[in-house]
C-alpha cells in the first residue's frame, strides 16, 4: 500500500482507495478512476511536481499534495520496485 | 437569434479535447454569434446549423466539461443551460454530445448523466479517424440499440468527414425525440432521490427537475439549492437523511454517482468496441522529449521565447503601420478644418486618436491568440502548464498563469484576454489582477526617457532591468495575499488532462483570433475610445483666445515655432486637466512630482507612453516629443522648482527620477487595462479594486523611495 505521491515513474498498481470527500478525488472519479482500476505513474514534472498518471487510456496531471491520499497497491510484477530500506 | 424568436435550439456538449469546437465550426460554417452569459465571464457561442433538410436550428456551443457536478462557473453554465435556467435561453430542444471515439467509456459518463435531463440526445463519436488508426472498431448500431435508439454517428470534424451525418442525426433527434434511457439506481438510492425531491417540493412549492435533485444529493458543493431558492433549515436535515440511505445501499454518497454510472457503461459497452491496444503511444513518445527532465524545460523556454518575441517584435510593424495610418489620416482631415480649431482638434486628437488608441492593440491580440490557438489545439498548452505549475502553485496561481504573465511584458491588454485559458476561476482572477504589474512595452519609453536624461550610461542597463523586475516583486505577494486571504473560494484541484497531440486546424485557430479581436473592439474598444475623448476634452477646454494673445504679447521678438510651443503649454496649463493637476499636485508632492509631472501622469491615462508627449507640451518643446528628443531632455534637466521649500533646486533629481519610474512601474495608469479587466472579470468591481490598489501601492512605494533617496543624497 503506497500513496500515489510516493510511486516511482513507471510504477503501476491497483487503486485501493481514494477519498470522495476531496474535490480532487471527485474529479478523478468523474474521469473514470475508480477503486480496483490499474494506474501508472508516467512521470513527474521537471521540477518534481505535479505528477502525470495514466489510467483507462488517458494521461492526467495532478499535484503531489493531491496525490497523497490516493493509495495504490503496487503490482507484484511491476518491473520497477522501490529499493527495500536497509535493515 | 434572440429568445423572443421562436425556433429550435440544440446544445453542443462534451468533454474538453474532443474536437467539439472544430465540429461546431464545421456545423455552423462560421455563421456564429459570440456573447457572454449574464453575470459570468463565460463566452456564449451560438450559430445557425442546417439539419440537412433545410431545417435551421440554433446551435449553442457550451463549455467543455467532464461531469455535471459543477465546480467552476463554466460547468455551472452548462447545467443551468441544459435545465433551462439561464435568463436568456430556453431549455434546448435536443443535446448533441460530442464524444472522443478513442475513449468511449470516459466520455459516455457525461452522456449518461445527461440522460437524467429528459432531452432528446444525439451521440457524435468524433475523432473516428484516430480511433480507426488505433485499430478500434466501434459498433455504432449496437450502441444505439442499447441506448434506446438514440442516433449514434461517427465523425471526424478535423477532416470534415461525417458532418452531414451529424446534421441528419440532429434533424432525426428533433423529429423522433428519442431520449437516452436513464440509469437504473439501486432501490435505496432511488428512494433517497425521491426523498430529496419531496423535501424540495414541500419547501418551495414546486417539483424540482430530476437532474437538479441528483446534484443536491450527490455533490458536496452545488449552487442548485441556491438557484431553486431551497435554503430552509430543513434542507441540511433532508440531505443528510437521504445520504444516509445511499450509505445503507453500500455507497459513499459522494462516490455513488460515478460508481453506478461507470458500472452501467461498462456493461453497455461490452461488444461495442473491439480491438485497439496502446492508446497513448504516439503522444507518450513525444512527451519523452517535450517533458524530459532537462530537455523539456529547455524546449519550453525556446518555444516561449519564440512566442514572446513574436508578440513583442512581430506586432511592432503592424502597430507602426496603424500609428502611421492614424497620423496620415490626421494630416488629411486636419487642414480643411484650419478655420475651426476646436473641431479640428476634436477630430484629429479626440476621435481619430481614440480609434487609433484601441486599434493599436489589435496586432498583439491577433498574434497572441494565433500562438495560444496553436499551443492549445496542439495539446502543448497542457504540457506547458505541467512544466510550470510548481513555480506558480505556491502563490495560488497555476501552470496556466505563465502565458498570460509572460505576454504581460508585451502588453496587459492581450494578456488579460488570454487569462481565459485558465479554467480555475480563482487562479484566473488572481492572474488577471497581477498581469498589470508586468512591465509592459508602454512603460518602456518612460524608462528610456528618464534613463537617457538622468542616469549615468553605465547604470542605465541596471536601472532598466531593475524597473522590469519591480512589478514582479510586488505581483508575487499580491497574488499570494489575494488567493490566500481575499478570495475565500475553495481552490480547485489542478487535475489536468494531457491530451493527445494533434495538428491544429488553421480555420479554428484563425477563427479564435478573429473572435477575440472582435470582442475586444466591441467591448473594451468602446471604453478606450471614450476615455481618449474625455481626456482630450479635459486637456483642450477651456480654450480662451486671450491666452494665446497674452503669450504672443509677452514674447514679441521670439521665433514663431517657440511661441507656438509656449501657447500650447499655456493652454494645457489653464485647461481643466492642468487646473486639476495643479490642484492635486500637493498629493504628489511627497513623491517629488511638480504640477507638470502630475498633469503628465493624469493625461497619460489613455496610454502610459503619452506622458512623454505631455511633458513635451508642458515643457514648451512642442507636440510629438519622443523619448529620444534632445530638446525635451535638456528642458527637463533645466527645470527648477519655482516655489515651495525646494525653490531653485532641480525638479528631476535622482530621487524624483527613480520615484517617477517606480510610480509608472506600479501604478494602474492605463485606461485600456482597466477597461479590459472589467470586460474579463465581468464587471467594474475588480477593475476598480485594481485601480485603487495599484495606485495606492505605487504612491506609497514611490513616496518612500523619494523621501529616502532625497535624504541620502
Amino acid at each position: 500500500m503506497t500513496p500515489l505521491s510516493q510511486l516511482l515513474p513507471g510504477q503501476y498498481g491497483k487503486l485501493t482507495s481514494l477519498n470522495p470527500e476531496r474535490s480532487v478525488d471527485q474529479r478523478l472519479m468523474a474521469l473514470g478512476l475508480l477503486p480496483g482500476m490499474v494506474l501508472k505513474l508516467v512521470r513527474t514534472a521537471p521540477l518534481g511536481d505535479p505528477l502525470a498518471i495514466e489510467f483507462a487510456g488517458q494521461v492526467v496531471s495532478l499535484r503531489l499534495t493531491e496525490a497523497q491520499n490516493i493509495i495504490i497497491d503496487v503490482a507484484a510484477d511491476c518491473p520497477i520496485q522501490r529499493p527495500r530500506p536497509q535493515a | 437569434m434572440s429568445a423572443a424568436e421562436p425556433g429550435l435550439t440544440v446544445a453542443l456538449v462534451g468533454n474538453p479535447n474532443t474536437g467539439k469546437s472544430t465540429l461546431f465550426n464545421a456545423l455552423t460554417g462560421l455563421r456564429q454569434r459570440v456573447g457572454n452569459y449574464p453575470g459570468v465571464t463565460v463566452a456564449r457561442k451560438s450559430g445557425q446549423c442546417d439539419c440537412g433538410d433545410g431545417t435551421k436550428v440554433e446551435l449553442i456551443d457550451l463549455p467543455g466539461l467532464y461531469s455535471l457536478s459543477a465546480a467552476s462557473p463554466d460547468e455551472q453554465v452548462v447545467i443551468d443551460a441544459l435545465s433551462g435556467h439561464l435568463a436568456e435561453d430556453r431549455r434546448p430542444d435536443a443535446v448533441v454530445v460530442v464524444i472522443d471515439a478513442t475513449n468511449l467509456l470516459r466520455n459516455l459518463f457525461l452522456a449518461s448523466q445527461l440522460s437524467e435531463l429528459d432531452i432528446p440526445v444525439v451521440l457524435v463519436l468524433n475523432q473516428a479517424d484516430v480511433a480507426t488508426e488505433q485499430g478500434l472498431k466501434i459498433d455504432t448500431e449496437l450502441l444505439s440499440r442499447r441506448l434506446g435508439g438514440v442516433p449514434v454517428v461517427l465523425s471526424s470534424a478535423w477532416k470534415g468527414e461525417g458532418i452531414s451525418a451529424v446534421r441528419r442525426a440532429i434533424g432525426e433527434a428533433l423529429r423522433a425525440r428519442v431520449r437516452m434511457p436513464a440509469v437504473e439506481w439501486p432501490a435505496l438510492v432511488e428512494e433517497a432521490l425521491a426523498d430529496v425531491a419531496t423535501g424540495v417540493a414541500t419547501d418551495i412549492g414546486r417539483a424540482p427537475g430530476r437532474a437538479d435533485v441528483e446534484r443536491l444529493l450527490f455533490d458536496s458543493t452545488t449552487s442548485v439549492g441556491q438557484r431553486l431558492g431551497w435554503a430552509s433549515a430543513r434542507r441540511d436535515v433532508v440531505i443528510r437523511a437521504a445520504r444516509d440511505k445511499v450509505r445503507r445501499a453500500g455507497y459513499n454518497p459522494l462516490a455513488a454517482e460515478p460508481l453506478i454510472h461507470y458500472a452501467r457503461l461498462r456493461k453497455l459497452l461490452e461488444g461495442v468496441v473491439q480491438g485497439g491496444g496502446d492508446r497513448t503511444g504516439g503522444s507518450a513518445a513525444v512527451d519523452q522529449v517535450l517533458l524530459h527532465r532537462f530537455l523539456g524545460p529547455v524546449l519550453f523556454l525556446g518555444i516561449m521565447l519564440g512566442f514572446f518575441g513574436s508578440v513583442f517584435w512581430l506586432a511592432k510593424f503592424p502597430m507602426e503601420w496603424i500609428q502611421a495610418g492614424v497620423d496620415w489620416t490626421k494630416t488629411v482631415v486636419a487642414p480643411p478644418l484650419d478655420a475651426y480649431p476646436m473641431l479640428q482638434s476634436l477630430l484629429a486628437d479626440g476621435i481619430i486618436g481614440g480609434v487609433g488608441a484601441f486599434l493599436v492593440f489589435l496586432p498583439q491580440i491577433l498574434i497572441l491568440f494565433l500562438f495560444i490557438g496553436i499551443l492549445e489545439d496542439s495539446g502543448y498548452m497542457a504540457r506547458a502548464a505541467f512544466i510550470m505549475d510548481r513555480l506558480f502553485s505556491w502563490c495560488g496561481l497555476n501552470g496556466k498563469s505563465f502565458v498570460p504573465l509572460l505576454s504581460g511584458f508585451a502588453c496587459a491588454i492581450p494578456s488579460l484576454l488570454s487569462t481565459r485559458t485558465i479554467e480555475d476561476p480563482k487562479a484566473r482572477l488572481a492572474t488577471a489582477f497581477v498581469v498589470p504589474f508586468m512591465s509592459c512595452s508602454a512603460r518602456f519609453p518612460v524608462y528610456a526617457l528618464m534613463c537617457a536624461a538622468f542616469i549615468a550610461p553605465g547604470w542605465q542597463p541596471v536601472v532598466m532591468i531593475g524597473m522590469h523586475c519591480v512589478g514582479l516583486l510586488f505581483a508575487v505577494p499580491t497574488a499570494f495575499v489575494l488567493t490566500r486571504l481575499v478570495l475565500k473560494v475553495k481552490p480547485q484541484p489542478f487535475v489536468l488532462e494531457l491530451p493527445r497531440y494533434q495538428m491544429p486546424k488553421p480555420r479554428d485557430v484563425l477563427w479564435r483570433m478573429w473572435q477575440n479581436a472582435a470582442e475586444f473592439v466591441s467591448k473594451a474598444g468602446t471604453v478606450i475610445f471614450a476615455i481618449t475623448i474625455i481626456v482630450w476634452a479635459l486637456s483642450y477646454f477651456p480654450r480662451d483666445a486671450a491666452v494665446a494673445e497674452r503669450v504672443k504679447a509677452a514674447n514679441p521678438s521670439v521665433a514663431e515655432a517657440v511661441v507656438t510651443a509656449k501657447i500650447q503649454a499655456a493652454y494645457v496649463e489653464q485647461s481643466y486637466m492642468g487646473r486639476f493637476g495643479k490642484a492635486i499636485q500637493p498629493a504628489f508632492d511627497p513623491l517629488g512630482f511638480d504640477w507638470k509631472i502630475t498633469v503628465g501622469v493624469l493625461a497619460s491615462f489613455p496610454a502610459r507612453e503619452v506622458i512623454v508627449s505631455t511633458l513635451g507640451v508642458t515643457y514648451s518643446v512642442g507636440e510629438g516629443a519622443k523619448a529620444d528628443s534632445q530638446h525635451l531632455r535638456q528642458a527637463m534637466k533645466d527645470a527648477k522648482w519655482q516655489e515651495g521649500p525646494r525653490v531653485g533646486k532641480p525638479i528631476f533629481s535622482l530621487a524624483a527620477v527613480l520615484s517617477l519610474m517606480v510610480f509608472f512601474a506600479l501604478c494602474s495608469q492605463c485606461g485600456p487595462t482597466i477597461a479590459t479587466l472589467a470586460q474579463e472579470t465581468g464587471g467594474w468591481k475588480w477593475a476598480a479594486a485594481s485601480f485603487v490598489y495599484m495606485t495606492a501601492l505605487a504612491w506609497i512605494v514611490s513616496a518612500l523611495l523619494y523621501q529616502t533617496v532625497i535624504r541620502l543624497s
